[in-house]
């Protein structure tokens, strides 16, 4: 986020919390779409994600007074996207497991729901394949492992920050970003290598 | 020669820790470290293509227009989606209540025309007295649930599993007490619906643990908004016009 945007979010925060609450438009116009991202990376449903963008910008106008002026606004409003992402993940999760017991031995290891064979690499290119694929390792990801990794491949963010929005040690953000980086590469390694 | 690692050779692909120059040099040399950052850069390279969906350049105002209750109706409203079936209830109960109010004023007098006028006030106080006693005990709900939480034991966490699902109750019976209360002109009580519902959200929507820096965070906000304070006095009042109404209504009936 360039220094340019940072400065005119603060000058908007200041207005709201001057009682302007008409100056947050300036800041949901301006944040939604990389918002959006983020909740679609994190959640993988578009109605979710859409969800997460409206919870977002709800709990960031009722804890403006907790902001720190001297942080980035982009990143405390990606803090809070990727904390309602989890609340939903895990809401859904608790639903899922109130109407579909899981099966006996715990839940099924995502890795074996993919297919063993690989498809001819001309079809991988056209079938979307390998998207289901990411998807559904993604999905099969522990919540950790997924924010990490979505918020250090997606959105750039360095360990240090994904530490502090997660509310964990550099080092259990930097291992959840491995563990997540290993379960991609065995699911993908062979689709990848034989299209290459 | 030592191999580098996959932690490193991740690191190194995300421009992470301070020994990227080491890590190249030992790239430029290392021929199956080479392979096998290769392979990494493949695997990362594909994730990287998953696609996201489009948003339009007018999305920001569209998600403006969504927080300010209009433009697209097909969308709940972002809370309003993850409500459990008892929030629904619980609202579902109260705007029955409120919709049989307005119907036993609006229709019951026509059924007696020669009692008109006394029926239409009756029906009136009805309403009233249906919304003063419903929104008292909400206040008196809510005002436990702020209690319990500004009265919990000081630089210890808390456990507030409890009062987050009654809070989550409240939330939505809140709503609907509120926009009934600006409907009928009692700024007094909308106000104080106004200002309980952040706190009752935030409550609803935080951790089921919190840290003894959030317990006095909760307890700063509430106790410094005075939301405890006005829940109190507009409880109060609300319970006193409550029982004016009852007495009024025997009266009439004597």
């Amino acid at each position: 986020m360039d220094s340019l945007t940072e400065s005119s979010d603060s000058v908007a925060v200041a207005q709201v919390r001057a009682g302007d609450s008409g100056a947050f438009r300036i800041l949901v116009e301006r944040h939604s779409r990389n918002l959006f991202r983020l909740a679609y990376r994190m959640t993988g449903h578009q109605q979710d994600a859409e969800d997460v963008v409206q919870e977002t910008f709800l709990r960031a106008y009722r804890q403006l007074s907790k902001f720190d002026d001297r942080a980035s606004f982009g990143t405390w409003l990606y803090r809070i996207a990727a904390n309602c992402s989890l609340d939903l993940i895990r809401a859904r999760k608790r639903r899922a497991a109130q109407t579909e017991p899981a099966a006996e031995g715990g839940a099924p290891d995502p890795m074996q729901s993919l297919p063993d064979q690989a498809p001819a690499p001309d079809r991988l290119a056209m079938s979307g394949e390998v998207e289901r694929k990411v998807a559904a390792v993604l999905d099969g990801l522990s919540e950790m492992e997924r924010t990490a990794f979505v918020l250090r491949h997606y959105e750039g963010m360095c360990i240090d920050d994904i530490g502090r929005t997660l509310g964990v040690q550099p080092n259990a953000a930097k291992h959840s970003i491995f563990r997540a980086v290993q379960k991609l590469r065995r699911a993908l390694e062979p689709l990848v290598s034989s299209a290459s | 020669m030592n191999h580098l690692t996959e932690e490193q050779l991740v690191l190194y692909y995300y421009g992470e820790g301070d020994g990227s120059p080491a890590v190249r040099a030992h790239l430029d040399a290392c021929e199956a470290c080479r392979a096998e950052y290769a392979s990494l850069q493949r695997v990362l390279n594909v994730v990287d293509s998953a696609p996201v969906p489009e948003r339009d350049p007018n999305y920001g105002a569209q998600v403006w227009s969504r927080l300010h209750g209009s433009g697209d109706r097909d969308r709940p409203g972002g809370l309003s989606h993850w409500w459990p079936a008892c929030h629904w209830a619980a609202a579902a109960l109260v705007a029955a209540l409120v919709v049989a109010a307005f119907l036993a004023g609006r229709y019951y007098p026509k059924a007696r025309l020669y009692q008109v006028g006394a029926q239409t006030a009756n029906a009136g106080h009805v309403r009233e007295r249906i919304l003063l006693v419903a929104v008292g005990d909400h206040l008196e709900r809510s005002q436990t649930v702020l209690l319990e939480l500004v009265n919990a034991r000081p630089g210890e966490p808390l456990d507030v599993a409890s009062e987050r699902e009654r809070a989550g109750d409240l939330v939505a019976e809140n709503r609907l007490y509120r926009q009934t209360a600006a409907r009928t002109g009692d700024t007094r009580v909308a106000s104080v619906l106004d200002d309980l519902e952040p706190v009752l959200l935030e409550i609803a929507h935080g951790p089921e643990r919190l840290t003894p820096e959030e317990v006095e965070n909760l307890r700063q906000r509430i106790e410094g908004d005075g939301i405890l304070f006005k829940v109190r006095v507009v409880g109060s009042t609300v319970r006193h016009r409550e029982e004016k109404a009852a007495r009024d209504a025997s009266q009439k009936t004597l």
